[in-house]
């Protein structure tokens, strides 16, 4: 089974072609199939998991050649490390529980939801286990493709006005990555690199103010993808308008994208920069988390609450990642996974109830937990999940990227950053309380159906993970533990790099300079260098560009560097 | 005793241009004696006629053979071109017999005119001289108007015709001009000679001829290929031209002005590259900016395709300017597949409409997603092509072009590009939501798939994924094709 990971990414696609010769009139049918398409790609993934050896290796490697034209050499690269093993695994594992979970919610165009549900699953597994960047951005752009549909067709009441928002404002993001993946090629070309795999890149020494401008394009794709604060306008827009399925999946899944591809390219490709715009990105991340909690808990709408909440949450994420220690990045990775099953499970709860009253509005509940014990239980226990309550799995991921965080040079960030767990429990428990508990005073909630075996059968294998990975995390710590470290290691040579440009590019390296930096235990957080030296370093205000007039500045910046 | 001597000429070059010239006198006399009505029999003839020009080009790969005292070439670039406009004509054939039947013109002299305008293409693909590029153009140009302005009932139809011919022989006298004066400066039209002579020039950009002359010429090609600022005809011609002829005229025009204005420049004048690259920036610029922002803002979808083949244009010089390998062979690309996707989408607006060209507003495509699900899923796979997303060609094509930027140090134009790129996004995605996202309004019972567009579609959805998914297929041939300048 060498091609498993070729067999776990493209199972959904012949799933397509089995639904195509499928009448779209046989609901039941389709499915059913869908279902068992998607279950068997989830089996299938789980030999990919018992395989894994916990080392720092990428593993299940496929590389073949792909496109050879001009200067470009494109190759069919996969593979996957600790890192992207677990989001593997998280995809497949929600897909089925997606799909089950639209049997009654979808009624219209069965086939066609289908079918974009099975599209979307190879799109992001294809974009997890890309190591050759022009094939990660194919599969990035091409997963668009199923979510615009499905936010625009299955819809709500602005649908399309969401659906356009979601594409138009992914699509400027990944197109300015992929100029600077085209610059990076050719710069990776001079330095005798052949095609488009990544991990060469990852040795490419590039100057510092070419790493900017990268970092830049890269950090900007995904930040609209994660969303992060200012740029995650269109979130709440898709997830109040994208059918269930689409809301967990796009919450579960996609906003992972985001996170993961600032751990898997723009911080590995461009330490420097990352580390130069730790302190610019943080910040954003902790407004992220105070301001979405904040809007979360004056929303009327418990979907647009959830997606709110899940601003926050990616907040936290960004936050843990950029700490760049080991700490923070394995929060920030099991917190990618905790809020995919967390959020997820959020969604479905607000389709089971949008489903019996066609309202999502908070007022016109309260008291249900009379007439919905089970509900009420599950609720409860996904609140406190997404909580972080100890015991379930949110705590983990927050404890540790604010462990690490708090370790880093993101001291004071953190400190604001934990008032965000106090909000979000405020929000998370009111929005309970009001719909939960109370009077059971509106007569059509009166006659509400508590869940049915196939809602709970949907929520079971999730309220497991939620107090496995709370109980016992290890085992997903232990196979992405030696990714992780290999990473910081990646990542802290060049934090020792990035003390040094700017003293160097200042004040032409004077004596004993070099020496301290490096006796400087790295990972120490450095408040005064990070935020200060920098802004006015490499990057004046109006800098020509990555053209020719940059290169003599950059020069200079470098050189004594690598003189030492 | 003298003899006059007559040069020894191999025909060998231009054998497809003959080919197709006879079949056109041909056919137009099998119109003559035929009697009226049924006209499809043309359409086959013509697209056979086509197949087999195709199959005669194909075999000229890979030959380099110089013909008339050098001002005329059969190499791969000429070669990779005509495959090009055939392609583009015979999608064309395909697609016009029953639209040409719905609105009641149809007059048996549309094919013939079809094949003439390709034999000027030709020439001027594989014209080396400025006098064989402008007697192709020429050719090209005339049947052009005549094309536009075909449905003599239809008044905006004869207003196209009208307003192609007046601003189009306009923009040749620029042209002319323009290629006066380089004569003027060098003495000859041979465009290596050109070439060689500005070679040995001390410092040809201060000899205002030599620089008038290439603005002169650059005009009037702008003209020709859409770009702005002197795009204003395109869209009203567009819109007013038979549908079909629309189609044809958005590819097959706009990739020989490409070939013949890359053969000039590349070719004759890559002394003042320096220069004429800082104009085609410019020109890149406005003419993507211009096409995509007017292009928001339209209803009817023929222009709608108007404005966003203006944005192609631009796209297609960003290519240009940057011109190295990576950029030309990308323009080369783009060409063929925007000939397979944008036909291809001009089909489906076809079979949409109704009689009188009515019908044509993205509106009209209300709820067509779930009425005829096979052609709106034809129709969305140009669309997203056209917008540049991958797997489609439209999108290896896009990263070509603004590759060869980058490549060759423009970076703004290529970020420029690329948000370009995504505000088209737009005016694309409103064409599915109507199709997807809307109540039908209709039941689109008028839509008949017949066999030839069935056919049209088939080959343009191929055309327009296959060379997405494994670009080499197409990307070698093309970057072969521009070795040789």
């Amino acid at each position: 089974m060498s091609n498993v990971l070729s067999l776990t990414t493209f199972l959904p696609i012949l799933g397509v072609l089995l639904l195509l010769f499928i009448p779209k009139d046989s609901k039941g049918v389709l499915r059913n199939v869908t279902f068992a398409v998607t279950l068997v790609t989830f089996f299938v993934s789980l030999i990919i998991l018992t395989g894994f050896k916990a080392n720092a290796d990428f593993q299940f490697l496929e590389n073949v050649p792909w496109i050879a034209a001009g200067p470009f050499v494109m190759r069919y690269n996969i593979g996957i490390d600790g890192i992207s093993l677990w989001l593997v695994i998280l995809t497949t594992f929600i897909m089925p529980i997606a799909v089950l979970s639209t049997y009654t919610a979808v009624e219209e165009k069965v086939k066609e939801y289908m079918i974009c549900l099975l599209l979307l699953e190879t799109g992001m597994l294809g974009a997890f286990i890309s190591l050759d960047i022009f094939l990660f951005y194919i599969f990035w752009e091409v997963m668009l493709i199923p979510m615009y549909f499905m936010i625009g067709i299955w819809g709500g009441k602005n649908k399309i006005y969401a659906a356009v928002k979601f594409f138009v404002y992914t699509m400027v993001g990944s197109l300015l990555m992929l100029v600077a993946i085209v610059f990076l090629y050719f710069k990776g070309m001079q330095a005798g690199i052949t095609d488009f795999g990544l991990l060469q890149f990852f040795s490419l020494k590039l100057d510092l103010a070419t790493q900017i401008w990268l970092f830049l394009a890269f950090a900007f794709a995904f930040a609209i993808k994660v969303p992060m604060f200012p740029l995650h306008t269109w979130l709440p827009d898709a997830h109040t308008e994208a059918p269930t399925a689409g809301s967990v999946i796009l919450a579960a899944v996609l906003l992972k994208m985001g996170t993961y591809g600032y751990v898997r390219f723009a911080i590995p490709l461009f330490p420097e920069a990352a580390h130069k715009f730790a302190p610019l990105l943080a910040t954003l991340a902790v407004i992220g988390i105070i301001y979405a909690a904040l809007v979360a808990m004056v929303q009327e709408d418990v979907k647009k609450l959830v997606a709110y909440s899940s601003v926050a949450h990616l907040g936290f994420v960004m936050l843990g990642i950029f700490a760049f220690n080991v700490e923070g990045i394995t929060g920030g990775m099991l917190q990618m996974i905790n809020h995919g099953i967390s959020t997820g499970a959020l969604f479905l709860i607000v389709g089971f109830i949008y489903e019996r009253r066609h309202t999502r509005l908070i007022t016109d509940f309260g008291g249900l937990s009379k007439q919905m014990p089970i509900f009420a239980t599950i609720f409860m226990i996904v609140t406190f999940s997404s909580v972080g309550l100890p015991g379930t799995n949110g705590f983990v991921g927050e404890f540790l990227i604010l462990l690490g965080a708090f370790e880093s040079e993101l001291r004071w960030w953190t400190v604001i950053a934990t008032s965000g767990v106090i909000l979000s429990a405020v929000y998370m428990l009111w929005v309970f309380q009001r719909v939960m508990f109370g009077e059971l005073d509106n007569p059509k909630n009166q006659k509400l159906l508590d869940l049915n075996a196939r809602e709970i059968t949907i929520m079971v294998p999730l309220l497991i993970m939620i107090f496995f990975m709370g109980l016992y995390p290890k085992p997903f710590i232990d196979k992405m533990d030696p990714a992780i470290k290999k990473l910081v290691s990646q990542v802290r040579v060049a934090s020792v790099n990035a003390q040094v440009i700017p003293g160097a590019q200042q004040m032409q390296m004077p004596e004993g300079h070099p020496g301290m930096s490096q006796q400087m235990p790295a990972g120490h957080p450095d408040m005064q260098q990070m935020p200060s030296g920098h802004p006015g370093g490499a990057m004046p205000a109006g800098h020509p560009g990555m053209e020719a007039p940059a290169a003599p500045q950059a020069v200079p910046a470098v050189n004594p560097h690598d003189a030492k | 005793m003298d003899m006059i001597s007559i040069p020894v000429v191999n025909m060998t070059p231009i054998l497809p241009e003959i080919f197709l010239s006879v079949l056109a006198m041909v056919l137009l006399l099998i119109n003559v004696f035929s009697p009226g009505g049924q006209k499809s029999y043309l359409a086959y003839i013509s697209f056979f006629g086509i197949v087999a020009t195709a199959v005669l080009v194909g075999a000229g790969w890979g030959a380099h053979i110089e013909s008339f005292g050098g001002s005329v070439v059969l190499d791969n670039f000429a070669t990779f071109f005509k495959m090009t406009f055939l392609i583009a004509a015979g999608l064309t054939v395909l697609i016009s017999d029953r639209y040409m039947e719905r609105e009641e013109c149809n007059h048996g002299e549309l094919y013939p005119l079809i094949l003439f305008a390709v034999v000027g293409m030709m020439l001027m693909a594989s014209g080396t001289d400025l006098m064989t590029i402008f007697l192709g153009l020429e050719v090209m140009s005339v049947t052009l108007y005549v094309l536009a302005g075909f449905n003599r009932a239809n008044k905006k139809s004869n207003e196209a015709g009208l307003k192609y011919f007046l601003l189009g022989s306009f923009s040749t006298g620029f042209m002319l001009y323009g290629m006066a004066l380089i004569y003027g400066a060098t003495g000859t039209t041979r465009l290596y000679k050109i070439a060689a002579i500005l070679g040995q020039m001390t410092l040809p950009s201060a000899n205002i001829l030599l620089v008038a002359g290439m603005l002169l010429m650059m005009t009037g090609f702008a003209f020709k290929i859409a770009a702005a600022p002197f795009h204003m005809w395109t869209p009203d011609v567009y819109e007013g031209a038979p549908t079909p002829m629309t189609a044809f005229m958005s590819a097959g025009p706009k990739a020989a002005g490409f070939a013949a204005l890359m053969r000039l420049f590349l070719l004759a004048l890559p002394t003042l590259q320096v220069e004429w690259s800082q104009v085609l920036w410019v020109l890149a610029v406005l003419t993507m900016t211009v096409g995509n922002i007017t292009a928001l803002r339209q209803d009817n979808i023929k222009r709608v395709l108007a404005y966003s083949s203006i944005a192609h244009a631009g796209y297609a010089l960003v290519g240009f300017a940057a011109g190295n390998g990576t950029g030309t062979a990308g323009i080369l690309f783009y060409m063929l597949s925007y000939s397979f996707m944008n036909i291809g989408a001009f089909a489906i607006i076809i079979l949409v409409a109704k009689k009188g060209e009515t019908n044509g507003n993205v509106s009209d495509f209300a709820g067509l997603g779930f009425k005829r699900p096979v052609l709106a899923i034809a129709m969305t796979i140009f669309l997203f092509s056209l917008a540049g997303v991958p797997p489609a060609a439209g999108f290896i094509g896009k990263f070509y072009l603004f590759a060869g930027a980058i490549q060759k140090g423009y970076i703004w134009l290529a970020v420029i590009g690329v948000l370009n790129s995504a505000a088209s996004a737009y005016y694309y995605l409103r064409i599915m939501v109507y199709m997807y996202m809307k109540e039908p309004t209709e039941e689109f019972e008028w839509v008949q798939v017949t066999a030839p567009v069935t056919l049209a579609l088939i080959i343009a959805v191929a055309g327009t994924l296959i060379p997405g998914v494994v670009p080499s297929v197409i990307l070698q041939y093309a970057q072969m094709a521009v070795k040789l300048l």
